[in-house]
């Protein structure tokens, strides 16, 4: 769900998604139990891990579903951050690709059914996937859902339980164990998925080439704000920030902080990480992870507080209601930052209501957006310490500047 | 020999029958008062909880009571099919019908909820929610069967319950319980269908 | 092996009877939802954990075993 269109893609060198290409030659057919094997010895020692968010070892997540009778697959494309659109431009770009990796990860599982989920308003990604199914024959069921927009909606959990009929809320199920129609279900990310694609083909040493020894392979990154390039881009993992914002044209102003990982993710201050790797390793240090791999670039003359009170009461409209402490939790949380944000004078209460606040929210919903919403309070407070000094004493450092993360404002419905 | 007024077991028929008809509502209301999340007094809230389970199964002995008498004695002469089923008829078995129905009600309601732990929340919910039919059902029963309706003690029991019924249901009509409005858009968010 | 209590967030309704019974293990937001502590349940505490656990309305509460913890900087 963006409130943007369709960015454009920047090919920075080396790079591996994106290109369209369709291979001639077929995928391995892993029929033998050996074969199944070698190939998750491949996964494994590539170090694929997820790119949807969680960033968990994508060979772990194979080898638990391998082990549940009649699996199913499903393509996560559905990418709720509402700023980040590199899902998006990887499946309407590279629709095969995506299908390829599904492919192999359901041979692998032993799946015989695909279900390729994107949002539903992504016009684009459902018409390529459905004519890149029509075109192809690779003996095994596929079908396209599309998904309802909402932030929480492509969390695995709320995935599956929206494809089983229900709500495309969060659940305390394990969707590994009993997913889709009770069979063990593999949810994993398109990219995730396009990685898979090119590992089975070309191998983990080739995957190795790029990327750190932790971290290897490539990232597509979502980068707005004060660039001159904004859009989706490639980059290789652990290239320091600023050549990270070089292949987006570089930074048009100043920059004061970075949102990494998207609105569930976390404020760093500029000067700490412009010249660190691009890891989650690095990130790590100041509490940030890569998350959804979105970039977001705050200029020097924008308050940082104000976009920070906007991005969290888009996290509270978006709370699926079903915990008590997230559902009055997020509203108070956000009625709290809006007055140091926006309020005359009342910073000094915001921020004593806000540390109140936070350790009753933080950790407590079934899924972890009231984390995320934390999060974002306290590395703001971190990162913008100077700006709250200001707004105690009634000054604000850019109160009229445009808005810099974009914040939709139309909902969808769970269902 | 019909054994009319002197059979003990007709008495405790009629006792314990008006017993559980009280414990019953007791249950109702307490039920109520969980949802509610009320407390009685300043007891803490675990006893409503903790009261509203114990007499409900305290009401069980009692109704065993009023139905065993109810086969056993000769003039009331109800059969164990009869107790269970409540066939369509009219005059005397009708109202015996109504309490058929109730214990049907009731006994589901009681065997759900000692099961909780292996049925779905659903499950227990929807049965749950019958309870509020098992009073009705229960005092009408009291009322048609016609042996003490016209005495002033039993009409002063039970308009105490029905007092009792209607002042805690109209309270969960007001308080709506506290859940969260989980099943639904939450009707505090703004809904609007996206228009591309 | 050693016991926790553990809470489905979804399920619970906010009703506070745990944090009556097992206050030391429970306590209540400000919205009278359980925060619930992680620690070991104490033998001593095992009769009061069982009743929250049976007490809730929602049985949103379980009790869990777990293997014992190595400390935190044993692992990794």
């Amino acid at each position: 769900m963006s409130a943007l269109a369709v960015p454009d893609v920047h090919l920075a060198a080396g790079h591996r998604l994106l290109r369209g290409t369709v291979y001639a030659e077929p995928l391995p057919d892993l029929a033998s139990r050996r074969e199944r094997e070698r190939m998750l010895a491949q996964v494994e020692a590539s170090g694929l891990a997820g790119r949807g968010g969680a960033a968990f070892s994508t060979s772990t997540k194979l080898r638990a579903v391998a082990r549940g009778r009649a699996p199913i697959v499903v393509a996560n494309g559905t990418e709720g951050e509402p700023a980040s659109s590199k899902d998006k431009v990887l499946v309407a770009a590279d629709p095969h690709l995506v299908i390829d990796g599904a492919v192999v990860a359901a041979r692998i599982v032993g799946a015989e059914e695909i279900i390729l989920a994107a949002g539903r308003a992504d016009g684009r990604g459902l018409v390529a996937l459905e004519r890149a199914i029509a075109a192809r024959d690779d003996g095994i069921a596929m079908h396209v859902a599309a998904v309802p927009e909402r932030f929480v909606a492509g969390q695995e959990t709320a995935l599956v339980s929206w494809l089983n009929g229900g709500l495309a809320k969060p659940t305390v199920d394990r969707p590994f164990e009993r997913g889709v129609h009770g069979r063990p279900t593999l949810v994993q990310n398109v990219e995730t998925l396009a990685n898979l694609a090119l590992i089975a083909r070309h191998g983990a040493d080739w995957f190795r080439r790029l990327g750190t020894a932790n971290e290897p392979g490539t990232a597509l990154v979502t980068a707005m704000g004060a660039v001159r390039s904004p859009g989706v881009g490639e980059i290789e993992l652990g290239m320091t920030m600023r050549e990270v914002l070089a292949s987006f044209g570089g930074m048009t102003a100043m920059p004061q902080a970075f949102l990494v990982g998207g609105y569930f993710g976390t404020w760093v201050s500029a000067r700490d990480v412009l010249d660190l790797p691009f890891t989650d390793e690095s990130l790590g240090a100041f509490g940030a992870s890569l998350g959804a791999r979105l970039l977001i670039v705050l200029p020097h003359d924008a308050c940082g507080l104000a976009e920070t009170a906007r991005a969290i009461r888009y996290l509270e409209r978006e709370s699926a209601g079903q915990c008590g402490s997230c559902f009055f939790g997020l509203p108070a949380i956000a009625a709290a930052f809006e007055s140091l944000a926006f309020g005359a004078g009342e910073a000094e209460q915001a921020i004593e209501r806000l540390s109140q606040l936070v350790p009753q929210v933080e950790g407590r919903g079934a899924c972890a957006l009231p984390t995320g919403a934390t999060r974002l309070v306290t590395s703001a407070l971190r990162v913008f310490a100077q700006e709250v000094d200001h707004h105690r004493s009634r000054r604000c450092c850019g109160p009229s500047h445009p808005h810099v993360l974009p914040i939709p404002d139309v909902t969808d419905e769970w269902s | 020999m019909g054994g009319l007024t002197g059979n003990p077991a007709w008495y405790l028929m009629r006792g314990s029958g008006v017993v559980a008809l009280i414990l019953l509502t007791g249950v109702v209301v307490l039920g109520i008062l969980t949802t509610n999340r009320a407390q009685i007094g300043r007891l803490p809230r675990f006893v409503t909880v903790g009261l509203h389970r114990s007499i409900s199964l305290l009401s069980v002995v009692f109704l065993a009571i009023h139905i065993g008498t109810a086969i056993v004695d000769p003039y009331a002469a109800v059969s164990v099919v009869q107790v269970v089923l409540p066939l369509p008829s009219s005059g005397y078995t009708f109202w015996l019908g109504l309490g058929a129905l109730s214990l049907d009600v009731i006994a589901a309601v009681i065997i759900t909820s000692l099961l909780r732990q292996r049925l779905s929340q659903r499950v227990w919910k929807t049965v749950h929610w019958l309870s509020y039919a098992s009073w009705p059902l229960a005092f009408a029963h009291s009322l048609g069967m016609g042996t003490d309706s016209s005495s002033t003690w039993f009409l002063a029991v039970a308009l105490t319950c029905t007092a009792a019924i209607v002042v805690a249901t109209a309270s969960r009509l007001v308080h709506g319980g506290r859940a969260l409005p989980k099943s639904l858009g939450s009707p505090l968010r703004p809904v609007a269908k996206r228009t591309a | 092996m050693s016991q926790h209590i553990r809470l489905d967030p979804i399920l619970c309704d906010g009703f506070g009877q745990c944090a009556e019974l097992l206050p030391e293990l429970i306590k209540l937001d400000e919205w009278g939802y359980p925060i619930v502590s992680d620690a070991a349940i104490s033998a001593s505490l095992e009769p009061e954990a069982r009743r929250a656990v049976a007490m809730c309305p929602r049985l949103a509460l379980t009790l869990e075993r777990r293997r014992e913890r190595k400390p935190a900087g044993a692992q990794r």
